[in-house]
């Protein structure tokens, strides 16, 4: 019974993933393609913080890999970026979590932030660096969206019973 | 729900010292696949099959464009397809017209080749591709197309639309190919001012209506309007193509060189449908030798690809 629980739990994970990379390559006009949250990175953060265990740096690090090719970037940088804010997000849950919504918004700032610096630091190494200020949009908008966010997969963990 | 409040609190003392030692393990082992996806082609298997892996996915991302295309294709009115094939027959009329000269004019051009004992011009060979409606990162101008491995697309082979040179391959796959833009930040392709003959290097600006003209010197005869061609000289785009249109032209005397911008001719933002090509292989044999042999070996710089 509790092993079925476990597996029916592992589908909504990975179903949420999912639909977080399809709105990460979803066609857009150009100027909303500068303000499209982090959702990979938002979803992984979610599931770091409500279960630690099940989600952390490895699945941070396989949802990267994914996101590199699914953007066409250097192979490793998302990964390497996932893996950090999974990490912080691990070591932080207990506080996180009992943040008020918008204090839990300005952590998902800087822990994006944080793996857009990343990012943009290997884009650098390779020569490759971002020339404009609105790289670091998708920083303030995941923040943005981030309460919304949190209610939606909190619902649906409640719902199906992920743990 | 008491056995949910169980399974909830079971967390907190699980997780200890391990995940340091993950992310240590994890850091290092991205770093050296970043190192060697920047350097070498030794993953490109690995990007392939989880190219495979993802392709459902940007199929279904994709579906609701090309359903829509299909529609307005089925739907279209008989009246309106009849007027759209006059259209094209017209066009076609004219384009044919516009080949006799052309064939004509080739013809003489290998005469007169001949004559020199120069080099033939090689031939190429082109496939239609389509773009996958999928957004990359906004940041480097790469597009998604559905041609790859399968239909012999390989690293590195230029992509044309109806109005000029479009782009390369930086990643094939066996069924879709990322095109990375000429007006890539990372990108920059040998041209030549169609007026003039003078060679420099059209570089990606990161905008897609402008890229720069490098190294041209103050004094160098240019005028706005002039249009730009490959030059066939990095060995990756075939010499001839139209590649862009000088806008800007700004000479300033305490500079090294003049700042010049044009605008790409192909319709970055717009084609759907592109064109990979195929050159046929050239024969070296028949290249007169230089006049001046260097001790440096091989002279001709590859400066066309700079993807990353």
């Amino acid at each position: 019974m509790s092993e079925n629980k476990a597996a029916q739990g592992t589908s909504v994970i990975i179903l949420t993933f999912l639909l977080a990379m399809i709105l990460t390559i979803l066609p857009m006009p150009e100027w909303a393609g500068y303000i499209r949250p982090e959702w990979v990175g938002l979803v992984l953060v979610y599931w770091c913080m409500a279960l630690p265990t099940r989600v952390n740096v490895g699945v941070g690090w396989v949802a990267g890999i994914i996101v590199d090719v699914l953007n066409g970037s250097l192979l490793g940088q998302h990964a390497m970026a996932y893996a950090v804010i999974a990490y912080v997000t691990v070591k932080l849950h207990k506080q996180i979590r009992i943040y008020p919504l918008w204090q839990q918004a300005l952590s998902i700032f800087t822990l994006i932030a944080l793996s857009q610096l990343l990012i943009a630091w290997i884009r650098g190494i390779v020569g490759d660096a971002p020339n404009s200020w609105l790289y670091w949009l998708p920083s303030l908008t995941s923040a943005v969206i981030w309460p919304w966010l949190y209610l939606l997969l909190r619902d649906v963990r409640r719902k199906f019973r992920v743990s | 729900m008491f056995e949910y409040e169980v399974l909830a609190i079971k967390p907190l003392f699980a997780y200890g010292q391990a995940a340091g030692i993950r992310l240590a393990f994890l850091l290092a082992s991205s770093i050296g696949l970043m190192a060697v996806d920047h350097k070498y082609d030794y993953l490109d298997g690995i990007r392939s099959s989880l190219a495979i892996l993802i392709y459902p996915v940007q199929q279904m991302v994709a579906f609701p464009v090309s359903a829509g295309n299909w529609m307005g294709e089925n739907l279209t009115s008989r009246d309106s397809l009849l007027k759209k094939i006059d259209s094209l027959e017209s066009q076609n009329v004219f384009l044919k017209a516009q080949m006799q000269k052309y064939t004509s004019l080739e013809i003489e051009n290998m005469r007169l080749r001949d004559l020199l004992d120069a080099a033939e011009r090689t031939g190429e060979k082109v496939l239609a591709a389509e773009l996958i409606a999928v957004d990359l990162d906004p940041f480097s101008h790469k597009v998604l197309i559905n041609k790859g491995n399968r239909h012999n697309a390989f690293k590195g082979q230029p992509v044309l639309d109806a109005e000029g040179v479009f782009g390369q391959t930086v990643h094939v796959t066996p069924i879709t190919s990322v095109i990375m833009l000429i007006s890539d930040p990372s990108h920059a392709l040998p041209v030549q001012i169609d007026r003039t003959g003078l060679r420099t290097i059209a570089a990606g600006t990161g905008a897609m209506d402008k890229l720069e003209l490098l190294h041209i010197p103050n004094n160098a005869d240019l005028k706005v309007g002039d249009t730009v061609s490959s030059s066939g000289l990095g060995g990756v785009f075939p010499q001839g193509y139209p590649v862009a249109e000088i806008i800007s032209f700004e000479s300033d005397p305490t500079q090294p060189y003049a700042r010049v911008f044009a605008t790409p001719k192909a319709r970055l933002d717009r084609s759907r449908e592109v064109l990979l090509v195929w050159r046929e292989k050239t024969k070296i044999e028949e290249v007169p030798p230089a006049p001046q042999v260097s001790k440096k070996g091989n002279p001709k710089q590859e400066v066309s690809a700079l993807a990353p």
